[in-house]
C-alpha cells in the first residue's frame, strides 16, 4: 500500500533508491523523518478527500434518519404509504389533514418543463453564437455577461419575478392569477440559462478546429458547419448542459418559493398556482410540530429530491464523459 | 437562397444572446432603480424600526458576514486540501479519486433546500444536541439553530466552489515547477505547499470569494438553521441567531403586513445584497481571467 503511493503521477518513483543503485549510500536521519512527514502529509490529504465522499453519504442518512420513523410506525396517522395514496391532495393544515404528494410531483415537473422550455433554445442559441459566430472580442464580454446573471442570488431573481415580472405577465395574458406557474417557470428559467449556455459553450469550443476547417473546405458555409458539424459532435455535452439544467430547476427553491403562488393543485394549466417539492420544505418546515408526522413528511420529500437530482446529476456527468471519449479518445 | 437561410440563422443566435443580455439589463436595472431612492449611510447602519418599516439593515449586513466568515474559516483549507488531492495526488485509475470525484459533483448537485433540512437533522440534532448532553446536560445551548450551525450547514454547501476553482488555479501551475523541486530534492509534501500552493494563491482566492457570494445569497440553507426575521440584538457568541441578507429580503417581501409600505426598503435591500454579490463575482472574475493569461504566456 505505502509503495503505491509513492508513485508519483509523472510515472517515476520520486524516492525510488534504485536510481541511486550504483551510489554508495549514506543513512540520513534527517532526510528520513523528512520522508515520513512527507508520507505522513499524503495520508492526511487523501484522508480529507475521503471526508467529500462521506458528506454525501452523511447527507442522505441524516435526511434519511429523521423521515425514517414513518417506515416502521404510523405518527400523527401518516404513514409511509400516505404520501402516496388518495385522495390526491396536499392538504397539511385542516380536519383531516392530507399529505398526498403527487401534486406537488406534477407541480415541480410542470414548473420545470416551462424553465426549460424557456431556457433551452435561448442558452443553445447564445452558446451557438458565441462559440461559432461572434467575434472574439465581442466573447470576451458575453461569457462574463452571462455569468453575471449566474451571480445573482435567486432570492433576488425571485423577488424580481414576484414584484415586477408577475404583474407584467398578468397584464399581458389578463390572468386570472398574478403568480402561476408560469411566472414562476420564467423566474427558474432565468437560472437555469447561465448553467446550460456555460456547460453547451464548453462543449461547442472543445470540438477541435480540424472538425471546423474539413467542413469549410467542403464549401460548406459556417452556419452548416455549426448545425451539421459542430452541433452534432458536441451533442453529448448540450445533452448534459440540458440535463444539469433539469436538476437544478427541480432543486431550486427561492424563485418558486417566491413566484408561484405555492397552491398545490393538479392541473396541467400554466396559469394557475403550483406548489413545487422544494417550496413545500421551505414553507412548511418552520411550522411544524418537531418529531411529528408532519415534519417526517417533509424530511421524506427531502430524500425524493436528493434521489431525483443525484441520478439527474449523475447521468449529466456521465454524458459529459463521453463528450470527451469522442472527441480526445480519452476519458 | 442559402446565404439568406446563413444570416437568418445566425441573426437568429444574436437574438437569443441579446435577449438574455437585456434580461439581465432589466433585472439590474430596474433594482437600481428602485432600489438607490432610500438607500443612505443610516440604511446600512441603522437597524430596522416599526416592525421592518423603517430604519436600516445593519443586523442583517453583520450576520451574513459573520455567517461567510465562519463558513470561510471551514470551507476553504477543507476545499483547498481536497483540491491538492485532486490535482497533485490522484492517480486518474484509483478508486478514491473517482469516488471523491463523484461526490464532488454529486455534492454541487444537491438542492439547498436538502443542505437546510441535513444542517437541522446532522448540525443541530445530532452535533449540537450530542454536545448538549455532554457539556451542558438539561439545557439548549448548541441544539438549537445558530450562526454557527448555519455556517457549518453553507460550508458544506460552498465546498464544491472552492474545489473545482482551486483545483483549476493548481493544473494550471506548469509542471517543470514540480518537476525542479522535486529534482532539488524536496518532498512531495513540500514541492505543494512551498512551490505550487504559493503559485496558485490566486486560485484560492477565487475560490475563497465565489464561495463568500454564493454563501451570501444562498437563502434555502439558513432557514432553518439560524436566520431569524428579526432580533434586538446584534449575535455576539456562535450559538446565536442572526439576521441574514437573503432572508430578510425572503422574509419581508412574503411575512410583511403591508407589502406596498415596505417596497422601497425592500428594494434597497435587494440592491445592497446585489451590489455585494457582483462585487465579489466581479473581482473573482477578474482574478481568474488575469491568472489564465498568466497560465497561458
Amino acid at each position: 500500500m505505502r509503495r503505491k503511493f509513492r508513485i508519483s503521477k509523472f510515472g517515476f518513483r520520486i524516492s525510488d533508491t534504485a536510481l541511486l543503485s550504483g551510489v554508495p549510500q549514506i543513512r540520513n536521519p534527517k532526510s528520513e523523518i523528512r520522508n515520513r512527514i512527507d508520507w505522513l502529509g499524503e495520508f492526511f490529504i487523501s484522508a480529507v478527500a475521503f471526508v467529500a465522499i462521506a458528506i454525501i453519504f452523511l447527507i442522505f442518512i441524516y435526511v434519511a434518519r429523521e423521515a425514517a420513523p414513518l417506515a416502521w410506525r404510523t405518527i400523527d396517522g401518516i404513514s409511509i404509504w400516505s404520501p402516496f395514496q388518495p385522495p390526491y391532495v396536499w392538504q397539511p393544515v385542516g380536519g383531516v389533514p392530507k399529505f398526498n404528494i403527487l401534486s406537488l410531483i406534477a407541480g415541480t415537473f410542470k414548473v420545470t418543463l416551462i424553465a426549460m422550455l424557456f431556457a433551452t433554445p435561448l442558452a443553445l442559441a447564445a452558446a451557438l453564437y458565441t462559440a461559432e459566430f461572434a467575434p472574439p472580442s465581442l466573447r470576451e464580454w458575453i461569457k462574463p455577461a452571462v455569468e453575471v446573471l449566474a451571480g445573482i442570488p435567486s432570492v433576488v431573481v425571485g423577488f424580481f419575478v414576484l414584484i415586477v415580472l408577475a404583474s407584467w405577465l398578468q397584464d399581458a395574458f389578463s390572468l386570472q392569477f398574478r403568480l402561476n406557474a408560469l411566472s414562476a417557470g420564467i423566474g427558474l428559467a432565468f437560472a437555469v440559462i447561465p448553467l446550460i449556455y456555460t456547460v453547451s459553450e464548453e462543449a461547442l469550443t472543445s470540438v477541435p478546429k480540424l472538425y471546423r476547417e474539413a467542413s469549410l473546405a467542403l464549401g460548406a458555409s459556417k452556419a452548416q458547419t455549426a448545425i451539421r458539424v459542430v452541433l452534432p459532435s458536441a451533442s453529448p455535452g448540450i445533452f448534459a448542459a440540458l440535463v444539469l439544467g433539469f436538476g437544478r430547476a427541480i432543486g431550486e427553491t427561492m424563485i418558486v418559493l417566491l413566484a408561484s403562488g405555492n397552491a398545490a393543485t393538479l392541473s396541467l394549466s400554466p396559469f394557475v398556482p403550483v406548489r413545487t417539492l422544494s417550496a413545500t420544505i421551505a414553507s412548511e418546515l418552520g411550522e411544524v410540530v418537531f418529531g411529528g408526522g408532519h415534519y417526517r413528511v417533509l424530511f421524506l420529500i427531502g430524500v425524493i429530491l436528493f434521489i431525483i437530482t443525484s441520478v439527474i446529476n449523475w447521468m449529466g456527468s456521465r454524458y459529459n464523459r463521453r463528450l470527451r471519449q469522442r472527441l480526445f479518445g480519452t476519458a | 437562397m442559402r446565404k439568406t437561410i446563413d444570416r437568418t440563422f445566425v441573426a437568429l443566435t444574436l437574438t437569443a444572446t441579446v435577449i438574455i443580455l437585456t434580461i439581465i439589463a432589466i433585472i439590474v436595472g430596474n433594482i437600481v432603480v428602485h432600489g438607490t431612492d432610500t438607500l443612505s449611510l443610516e440604511f446600512l447602519t441603522a437597524a430596522p424600526k416599526d416592525g421592518m418599516m423603517a430604519g436600516g439593515i445593519f443586523p442583517a449586513i453583520y450576520g451574513t458576514v459573520l455567517l461567510v466568515l465562519l463558513m470561510s474559516l471551514v470551507a476553504v483549507p477543507f476545499g483547498v486540501l481536497v483540491a491538492i488531492y485532486f490535482a497533485e495526488y490522484a492517480r486518474a485509475e484509483s478508486r478514491l479519486y473517482r469516488w471523491t470525484r463523484m461526490a464532488v459533483n454529486n455534492l454541487a448537485g444537491v438542492p439547498s433546500i436538502v443542505f437546510g433540512l441535513f444542517g437541522l437533522g446532522f448540525f443541530i440534532q445530532t452535533i449540537g444536541h450530542g454536545i448538549d448532553q455532554i457539556l451542558y446536560p438539561g439545557y439548549l445551548v448548541y441544539g438549537q439553530p445558530s450562526v454557527l450551525w448555519a455556517a457549518m450547514t453553507m460550508a458544506v454547501l460552498t465546498l464544491p466552489v472552492v474545489i473545482i476553482t482551486v483545483e483549476e488555479t493548481l493544473r494550471a501551475v506548469p509542471r517543470e515547477y514540480r518537476e525542479a523541486s522535486l529534482a532539488l530534492g524536496a518532498t512531495r509534501l513540500q514541492t505543494v505547499f512551498r512551490v505550487i500552493l504559493p503559485q496558485a494563491w490566486s486560485g484560492v482566492m477565487t475560490g475563497a470569494i465565489l464561495a463568500i457570494s454564493r454563501g451570501a445569497g444562498e437563502v434555502a440553507p439558513v432557514l432553518f438553521t439560524g436566520a431569524a426575521y428579526f432580533l434586538p440584538e446584534l449575535p455576539t457568541r456562535a450559538n446565536e441567531q442572526f439576521m441574514h441578507l437573503g432572508y430578510h429580503i425572503y422574509a419581508m417581501s412574503t411575512q410583511s403586513p403591508d407589502v406596498e409600505a415596505t417596497k422601497p426598503i425592500l428594494y434597497s435591500t435587494v440592491l445592497v445584497l446585489l451590489v455585494l454579490t457582483f462585487l465579489l463575482n466581479i473581482t473573482a472574475i477578474l482574478i481568474r481571467n488575469r491568472m489564465r493569461r498568466w497560465a497561458t504566456r
